[in-house]
């Protein structure tokens, strides 16, 4: 019974001291000095705004990548008590002393640091020695602008980390793979790689070239399984399950974990709100939901309604009439029918409230019970504070001549019959007698005289329309477009039927009584929709930089300036590596090509399996390169020295392994070899010094006087700030 | 008729039966047996699915003598196999073919044995009686009502108008390269057009002009589609059933028809685009005979056509690009070949370089030398290009023109914009509006040559008039501090910290001051750029930056157009961000002093590399606006939305440019289909499943040929969702042109396998005989309801019951 105990209980430890004390120094080289500059550093002042909407549980859209990244900065913010008061509007702004800098520049640092034993690992699955391991780790250490990067609240180093960790694990995996399939390490680096690579896309959209690469590879693997003949049916078969359970389910699911956090998070309504529909303002907190809150749901005849459009694009507007006319002819010529102007306003306005009406009665108030309106009935349209009828008829809208004008009618008895009746469409239908509801709704208002469609043409009135933007009636629907779709924002039942009590009426804030609550998948499809056609407007910066320019560092980018002296922060490379690891990608690609032409015609300069792992490190690290630098050729946005970083850190594990490749291939004698090795050393204490000479500027620690920082310029390209006195 | 067609064909599919492998070993003849259904050795069908056997049991030797015997008749002419190598590895397109069944297409080839002679010329008499058939129907589709309607539709006012500035030989510019309108131009000129019709706007009347040369040459390139992509397919599967049904598809299809009818560079670029195609695959069915004259004719006519294609319009990359793969991989291909020493492949290479790079380059460097050539006099398009070009051009005001070499103080001058299409630097007596930035005098750049766009170079300190003779010329130098003076209205050109009407974090650029006194804002530092301090500036040549002396910006055009209150100009701001950029670089064009001796422009007129060069740096991103309604690519395989080409209301004549329903949702339905039924075929070969013969025979073409066809279809579709640009749905249509191929062998291949696996003789006949019938005449019958897109409907909307095409609305966005 006490058998167990017959034996020593024994704990084996293998610690490599290596990865320790190159942890230990990135963690110092990282951490050093956090909390200083206690200043907004670059783009700090873009990512802090949205640290402090989560503080404050305010909702934002933000254009430029999923909410993860945001999250975890938040997470710092979170644990070191902030409680999101800073105004980030300015670069080089002091930090108040609430704002625990130490904490929010955390996590960055500490995925920065954890790059350097991640390449000593990803170096040695790849199946190359620990001395190539140990180089790669050191040079990670010292790169400048991974260093800078990685000290600051932004995004890059956490990125670089989840797409690292996603190669890495890979590689573990497929290791494991040729050992013990479906054993528990074998399952939890299969599934970590799913969840690293999805958290690489949570953070930044470009995560997913690095997603995409190791599915490639993946895929690639899983096909020699299928050809595996040793393998029975079924085994292959979960075999694959397994991969796509854990690369393409895990990975979905948690993506949509991420907008499910993010929307339980931000909760209140906030500055983006208008960017949203009406349904999803109504499902946050405060804004539109204090409006709306308690509002009818079914729109009945009598009810007053303000009619928002759906596309809102130019700016999110509601249906607008005021006491003007159109201007009797033109600026071009042509004539109107000079009757009261119908436009699209974008802010709330008392003039936006129409009254449904049944062209068969009089009334303007709610019945008791109250008779709602379904799809396909015929109304009409009051409006709220001149009582005249929504109009369209066959005259040419001042601005887009080959639609109709919309007018509120006027009566200046002549023979030009008011054309008022209305259909309703309702877009979203779910059957043909469904009635009209507040928000949820989307509807299409067609003219029944000309089958004209009510539109938001887009484009803004001259003076004479107020600049306000012009509402049209659309002869030649083609199809469905949001512009030709409005839903009621604000609604309440019409109680008075004089005018000037509804004028009173109308001016008093609305009063409701139902909530509603939208599916969180309809919340994150709009949410995800708006986050991928946000316009971000297309601002020229002065340190934005071609992709040309990365590779030779040609650019440079000024992050920080102190206040008085000369100390600044500058995003700058270590020049040595940046320009040997873009010498090792070109040598491994010409190898690469040697080899294979050679393999072509039958000759095997290197035996099979050192040919698979030469092959399978290029894969990783030279694609991992391309991949996440090639698509930024294609992009249209501003780009940045940063975006390149993640390609960089690819190009950094390229570097070793080429060098051991040369040494080993080319180093046949002793003394060669020694030689050899000496140059390495020379090459990487030259790098060490270019680290060092550049590390003023990449701590910001320390103020150079104007000639130092001019012997700093190697390049004319590089904008370092001088303070002229 | 296509009824009886198919039955010819099910004809010869018994006749072929008995056929036998001449000049095959022992080997291959036992192999024969293999070929009957089991349990039916007399199975005529069997002989449709004969010969794709699995290549693993036949040794290379013995395959190159498979191949050898079965060369199809066109390439029996020349030399005897050089090189019999084995290709594409395990399972080579090449054996697929050679060993197909082909029941039309060859069994007289094989069989001597049969009474023969007469037979097998009744075959080849068949097969060009498809042919002829075929092509006859495309052209009678094509012709028919092409006069109609006698006004201008859609594009042709472009178009037609371009082919018309060649008749006239006036310089023009646009997006595209030159060769489809130079095309047009020569159609119209051969048939009599003048050139003397505007091509105004949509909907104008030809009247007297002879317009049916150019419709008339296009419809003919449209309608040699059909037997092309018929050729092809033809080619890649060896079935004639395959060819066939990508005949009918394309025939019948409304899109393809209407696209083909009018003057427009679609038909011509898809012309190309299909023939480089089909060229293609016959020079790769003549990889068995390397360098044999065949083989050179094929191979150099895939160059001739991709440059074709690439002088139409930039599109014909995609094309390119396809065949680039397909030649890398053939190349590949011969590498791994060790029985190849590396001077053949070399040989290979080289062949391949001069038919493929060399000579499309130099083709479509040539299109361009004509281009130039032919217009030699000035026409809309000067502005968009460098003033030195401009100087070419009779006609124009720089032609054989001298003015002053060197820019000097009092100087009037145009400054023009590098970059092109940006226009020169103009200013006109409107203010800004009320709130946008000052309300001063606007500047902008405007294309065209206009008074306005004049202006006086003056000291920054003086306001003397520099051209009184009493003073000495002074010369402009690098670095100098000037002050531009506006002719028309005296104001300076003047920049401030206020932000630019559309470039808000740029600075409004204003005209300023009175009679040419304003403040120290109106100074500027001009530097040429590359230069050292102290030159003197060169008209034309010397590229020019003008920085503002307080706000040390950079004057520059951003190339966005100005609202109403602007005119629609570009606007001009001056930027702080000091990047190099053509945007921010101008050059002096005009230039009058009368103290400065005059020296000719000829000396300064570029070469033709430089304005080859200059023709490929215009700026083709017509980007939408805001709220306009572009096309999107995901609408175009689904027939989402057609594109209306003429007519509106009810009363018109309306062309409607709309795929046929019917083809598209199949093509549609085929891609989908294809992935699977591949994957699964793939899969299946991977893990090593023991196919039957005929099902492996299937699966060659369609994993080869019908991949091919998909690699085609996705690079002429994949590219768009990339694209900034303004986006039509005509662009789908080279895409079609490929999708419709892959449906004829998909369709094919898969009535075929479903034939087999009943297994039993006549069911199986029966099966595909009406598989195939029923999908030619669905084809057919959808076209004839849908017809009246293509040919013009008048009447009621397809809304109204009372309109010919009621019902036929199936999408609400259809609107016809």
């Amino acid at each position: 019974m006490l058998g167990f105990l017959k034996r020593p209980v024994v704990v084996k430890a293998d610690i490599n001291l290596n990865v320790v004390v190159l942890t230990a120094v990135a963690l110092l080289s990282r951490l050093w000095q956090l909390a200083y500059p206690r200043a907004v550093v670059f783009d700090e002042v873009y990512y802090g705004q949205y640290i402090s909407f989560y503080m404050k549980r305010i909702f934002f859209l933000d254009g430029s990548g999923p909410p993860f990244g945001h999250m975890l900065l938040a997470l710092g913010g979170y644990l070191g008590g902030f409680d999101g008061n800073f105004l980030w509007n300015r670069i080089g702004a002091e930090y108040s002393s609430n704002v625990p800098v130490w904490s929010l520049r955390l996590l960055p640092a500490l995925t920065g640091a954890l790059l350097v034993p991640m390449a000593y690992q990803i170096l040695l699955e790849l199946g190359f020695s620990h001395c190539a391991a140990t180089g790669a780790a050191l040079l990670m250490l010292i790169e400048n602008a991974l260093i800078t990067q990685s000290r600051l609240m932004l995004l890059e180093s956490v990125l670089i980390f989840f797409n690292l960790l996603a190669v890495l694990s890979y590689l573990k995996f497929s290791n494991s793979q040729k050992q013990r399939p479906f054993s528990l390490s074998w399952w939890f680096w299969l599934t970590l790689t799913g969840v690293a690579c999805s958290c690489a896309v949570g953070v930044k959209y470009v995560g997913v070239c690095t997603y995409l690469l190791v599915l490639t590879v993946a895929s690639v693997h899983a096909w020699h399984l299928i050809g595996d003949r040793t393998l029975s049916h079924v085994r292959v078969l979960c075999h694959l399950l397994a991969r796509a359970a854990a690369l393409l389910v895990i990975p979905a699911l948690m993506y949509l974990l991420f907008f499910y956090v993010h929307l339980i998070l931000v909760y209140r309504s906030g500055p983006h709100d208008q960017i949203m529909s009406s349904a999803f303002q109504a499902s946050l907190e405060g804004g539109l939901a204090r409006i709306t809150q308690g509002q009818p749901l079914e729109v009945a005849y009598g009810s007053q309604v303000t009619l928002k459009n759906v596309f809102g694009k130019p700016v999110p507007c509601w249906l607008h009439s005021h006491q003007s006319t159109y201007p009797m002819i033109y600026e071009n010529g042509r004539g109107s029918s000079h009757q009261q102007q119908v436009t699209c306003y974008p802010f709330k306005d008392v003039n936006n409230w129409w009254i449904v009406k049944d062209p068969g009665r009089h009334q303007l108030v709610v019945s008791n019970p109250p008779r709602p309106v379904r799809h396909g009935d015929v109304v009409q349209l009051v409006h709220g504070m001149t009582t005249r009828f929504l109009n369209t008829h066959d005259v040419a809208a001042p601005l887009s001549p080959h639609s109709q004008e919309v007018s509120c009618y006027v009566d200046y008895n002549i023979s030009m019959p008011s054309q008022n009746l209305w259909r309703l469409d309702i877009v979203n239908r779910e059957s043909d007698t469904e009635v009209w509801k507040t928000i949820l709704s989307e509807v299409r208002l067609v003219h029944v005289n000309t089958s004209a469609v009510l539109k938001l043409s887009g484009a803004h009135l001259p003076d004479w329309g107020f600049r306000q933007l012009e509402v049209v009636g659309e002869k030649l629907s083609r199809g469905y477009h949001e512009s030709m779709v409005w839903n009621v924002e604000e609604h309440r039942y019409g109680k008075s039927q004089e005018q000037k009590e509804r004028e009173l009426e109308l001016h008093s804030p609305a009063q409701m009584d139902v909530s509603r609550n939208l599916s969180f998948m309809a919340r994150f499809l709009e949410l995800q929709w708006r986050m991928l056609t946000v316009r971000s407007d297309d601002s020229e910066h002065k340190y934005s930089s071609s992709p040309l320019d990365w590779v030779t560092l040609d650019t440079s980018i000024a992050y920080w300036l102190h206040p008085r002296t000369s100390a600044q922060i500058h995003l700058l490379g270590n020049a040595v590596i940046w320009a040997s690891a873009g010498l090792a990608t070109l040598v491994y690609a010409l190898l690469f090509l040697w080899y294979l032409l050679r393999r072509r015609r039958g000759i095997h300069d290197l035996p099979e399996d050192s040919w698979l792992r030469w092959a399978l490190a290029g894969a990783l690290c030279a694609g991992g390169w391309a991949v996440n630098y090639v698509p930024f050729f294609m992009m249209e946005k501003t780009l940045f020295l940063y975006h390149y970083l993640p390609a960089l850190a690819f190009q950094i594990l390229l570097l070793p392994a080429v060098l051991e490749h040369l040494g080993d291939r080319l180093c046949r004698s002793p003394l060669l070899r020694s030689l050899f090795s000496g140059l390495v050393v020379a090459w990487y204490s030259c790098a060490c010094h270019v680290f060092n000479t550049l590390r003023p500027l990449t701590y910001g620690d320390k103020s150079l006087s104007p000639s130092e920082l001019k012997a700093l310029r190697w390049k004319d390209s590089w904008d370092i700030l001088i303070r002229k006195h | 008729m296509l009824c009886a067609t198919s039955r010819l064909l099910a004809a010869r599919t018994a006749t072929a039966l008995p056929a036998q492998p001449r000049g095959r070993g022992p080997g291959a003849r036992c192999r024969r047996r293999e070929l009957h259904f089991p349990g039916h050795p007399e199975l005529p069908l069997g002989d449709f699915l004969a010969g794709r056997l699995p290549r693993s049991s036949v040794s290379a030797g013995r395959r190159a003598i498979l191949r050898r015997g079965r060369m199809p008749p066109a390439v029996r002419g020349g030399p005897a196999g050089v090189e019999l190598r084995p290709r594409r590895g395990r399972c080579g397109p090449q054996v697929t073919r050679a060993v197909g069944p082909d029941v039309a297409a060859e069994p007289t080839a094989r069989s001597p044995k049969r009474p023969a002679r007469g037979s097998r010329r009744f075959e080849a008499a068949g097969r060009w009686a498809l042919l002829a058939l075929v092509t006859l129907l495309a052209f009678a589709t094509r012709f028919h009502r092409l006069d109609e309607p006698p006004h201008i539709c859609w594009d042709e006012t472009h178009f037609g108008k371009m082919g018309s500035y060649y008749i006239n030989r006036t310089f023009f510019f646009d997006v595209h390269p030159p060769l489809g309108k130079m095309l047009i131009g020569l159609a119209g000129y051969l048939s009599g057009y003048d050139g003397t019709f505007l091509f105004q706007k949509p909907g104008d009347k030809y009247e007297h002009h002879n317009y049916m040369g150019m419709r008339g040459f296009c419809a003919f390139l449209g309608s040699l589609l059909v037997p092309f992509a018929y050729l092809t397919v033809l080619e890649l599967s060896k079935s004639l059933p395959a060819a066939l049904l990508t005949a009918a598809l394309l025939t019948f299809d409304t899109g393809c028809l209407t696209l083909s009818q009018y003057i427009l560079l679609d038909p011509i670029l898809m012309f190309f685009i299909m023939a480089a195609m089909l060229s293609m695959v016959k020079y790769n069915s003549c990889a068995d005979r390397p360098f044999s004259a065949p083989w050179w004719f094929w191979l150099s006519l895939t160059g001739i056509n991709l440059a074709g294609a690439l002088g139409v319009k930039f599109v014909g990359l995609f094309i390119i690009l396809q065949v680039g793969w397909n030649t890398i991989s053939d190349l590949w291909h011969l590498f791994g070949d060790l029985s190849l020493s590396v001077v053949t492949v070399g040989k290979h290479l080289t062949a391949r370089i001069l038919c493929l790079i060399v000579l499309p380059l130099t083709l479509y460097t040539a299109t361009y030398a004509v281009h130039f050539m032919v217009l030699n006099k000035s026409g809309p398009g000067d502005g968009f290009f460098s003033s030195a070009f401009q100087a070419r051009l009779s006609g124009n005001n720089l032609h054989n023109a001298s003015i002053p070499e060197h820019l000097a103080y009092g100087s009037v001058i145009t400054v023009k914009n590098v970059r092109m299409a940006m226009g020169y630097l103009h200013s006109h007596r409107h203010l800004y509006p009320e709130g946008i930035g000052a309300r001063q005098q606007q500047v902008t750049t405007y294309l065209h040559k206009d008074y306005n766009n004049l202006w006086i170079i003056k000291k920054h300190n003086t306001n003397a008039d520099p051209l009184d003779p009493s003073f000495p010329v002074e010369f402009v130098r690098h670095g100098d501090i000037i002050r531009l003076e506006h002719k028309e209205t005296s104001r300076n050109l003047h920049s401030h910290y206020h932000e630019a009407p559309l470039t808000r974090k740029h600075y409004q650029v204003t005209g300023y001051g009175i009679n040419g006194t304003g403040d120290s804002n109106d100074f500027w530092r001009i530097e040429v750029v590359n230069r050292k301090f102290g030159n003197r500036i060169k008209v034309l040549r010397s590229r020019i930056r003008l920085i503002h002396l307080v706000t040390g910006c950079v004057l520059g055009s951003s190339g966005k157009v100005l609202p109403k209150w602007g005119w629609e100009q570009l606007e001009v701001t001056c930027t702080p961000y000091l990047k190099e950029t053509l945007n921010s670089i101008w050059n002096v064009e005009d230039h009058i002093n009368p103290k400065l001796p005059n020296i000719s422009l000829d000396v300064l007129q570029p070469t033709f590399p430089e304005i080859l060069l200059e023709s490929h740096m215009g700026n083709n991103g017509l980007k939408p606006k805001d709220n306009e309604f572009t096309s999107k690519p995901w609408h175009w395989p689904i027939n989402y939305q057609g594109l209306r080409f003429s007519g509106i209301n009810d009363t018109d004549f309306r062309v409607y440019l709309l795929g046929n329903p019917v083809v598209w949702w199949l093509n549609l339905l085929s891609i989908a289909l294809y992935l699977l039924l591949g994957s699964i075929i793939a899969v299946a070969m991977q893990r090593g499943a023991c196919l039957p013969a005929e099902v492996e025979g299937l699966s060659q073409v369609l994993l080869q040929g019908g991949g091919q066809l998909l690699l085609g279809w996705m690079l002429h579709y994949f590219p768009f969702f990339l694209m900034g640009r303004i986006l039509y749905f005509h662009h789908y249509f080279p895409a079609m042109l490929f999708s419709s191929m892959l449906t004829g062998i998909l369709w094919d291949t898969l009535l075929r396998l479903c034939a087999w696996s009943l297994a039993s003789s006549s069911l199986a006949r029966g099966i595909y005989a009406v598989g195939l019938l029923s999908l030619l005449l669905g084809t057919a019958y959808s076209f004839y309801l849908f017809h009246p897109l293509a040919y013009g409907m008048v009447g009621p909307l397809a809304q109204d019951p009372r309109s010919p095409m009621a019902g036929l609305r199936w999408l609400e966005s259809w609107d016809f």
